[in-house]
């Protein structure tokens, strides 16, 4: 029995200005890589990681095809995302746009996010190109990163002060 | 003093690299040492565009300079990169969260598949 364990970090890099590039194994074969990734009761499962909620993923999985998923973060808020698919190859390769709908003039600042899928030794390396239509909009997304991470940070804290008996 | 101080920011490392010129400057030198010269013919550059770009980088720190004889030589200083790279790094975890996620996904499908071989209900 393999051990399904996490198979390591996410490695991102910046290819270009405009380009992000992520990449991970998984200890699974690429269809079953590639159903999770397309099945909308499971991506509910993943997508927006313990950051609360994937209240809505509407996958129609053909060319031409809109998606749409919106997380509602543990404040309530709700954040959208959507995009149409551009090229599809079963279990090996996803175009698709993606348009953050809480961005400034969201249509002309999507991505372009190319998924790919490889296997070998039953293992998956899946990679996500991410490319934007300008450095802004990239550094904009890298950004984003860091709101998260300051609010991990503001938690903590707060966990630490609950912690702490009153009056010290 | 303070103003030297000042100068090292974590802005003012973003700003010095957001210069396109700047960042091949800056390719270049994580070759080798270079002399404003070979910047110059490198880079196709003119002379006072690359020294003034150098100037920038070296108020931030990205860059050294050292004298040999009577030329200037300049290098590349990884340290003041670091906040950049901390930048990517916290969007970067917030991928590595999804696909831990994703793991446990792909555990369940996996013991589907080979449990039952009834993968739907």
């Amino acid at each position: 029995m393999e051990t399904v364990t996490s198979s390591g970090s996410a490695k991102l890099t910046l290819p270009s200005d405009t380009e992000i590039h992520v990449t991970r194994e998984f200890a699974a074969p690429k269809h079953l890589v590639y159903k999770a990734v397309t099945t909308p009761e499971l991506v509910k499962r993943w997508w927006n990681a313990k950051r609360g909620q994937v209240t809505t993923a509407d996958i129609d999985l053909r060319e031409g095809g809109k998606w749409r998923y919106v997380m509602a973060a543990e404040n309530g808020f709700e954040v959208g995302f959507h995009g149409e698919y551009r090229d599809i190859v079963p279990n090996e390769r996803i175009v698709s746009t993606e348009v953050f709908e809480g961005a400034p003039d969201p249509e002309s600042n999507g991505t372009v996010n190319t998924m790919t899928l490889k296997e070998r030794d039953g293992r998956t390396t899946l990679t996500v190109l991410i490319q934007c239509p300008s450095k802004e909009v990239r550094d904009a997304i890298i950004e984003s990163g860091m709101e998260a991470g300051l609010q991990d940070a503001y938690d903590l804290l707060e966990e630490v002060a609950i912690s702490l008996p009153a009056g010290s | 003093m303070p103003s030297m101080a000042r100068a090292a920011t974590t802005t003012d490392a973003f700003n010095a690299v957001a210069e396109p010129r700047r960042r091949r400057i800056l390719d270049a030198l994580a070759v080798g040492d270079r002399r404003v010269n070979d910047l110059v013919g490198l880079l196709d550059i003119s002379q006072p565009q690359v020294s003034k770009h150098l100037k920038v980088l070296r108020e931030v720190g990205l860059v050294r300079v050292r004298k040999e004889g009577r030329e200037r030589v300049y290098r590349l200083d990884g340290h003041s990169l670091k906040p950049i790279h901390d930048w990517v790094r916290t969007y970067e975890r917030i991928w590595s969260e999804r696909f831990d996620a994703l793991d446990e996904v792909l555990a369940d499908l996996k013991a589907k598949e080979e449990g039952n071989g009834d993968g739907d209900k």
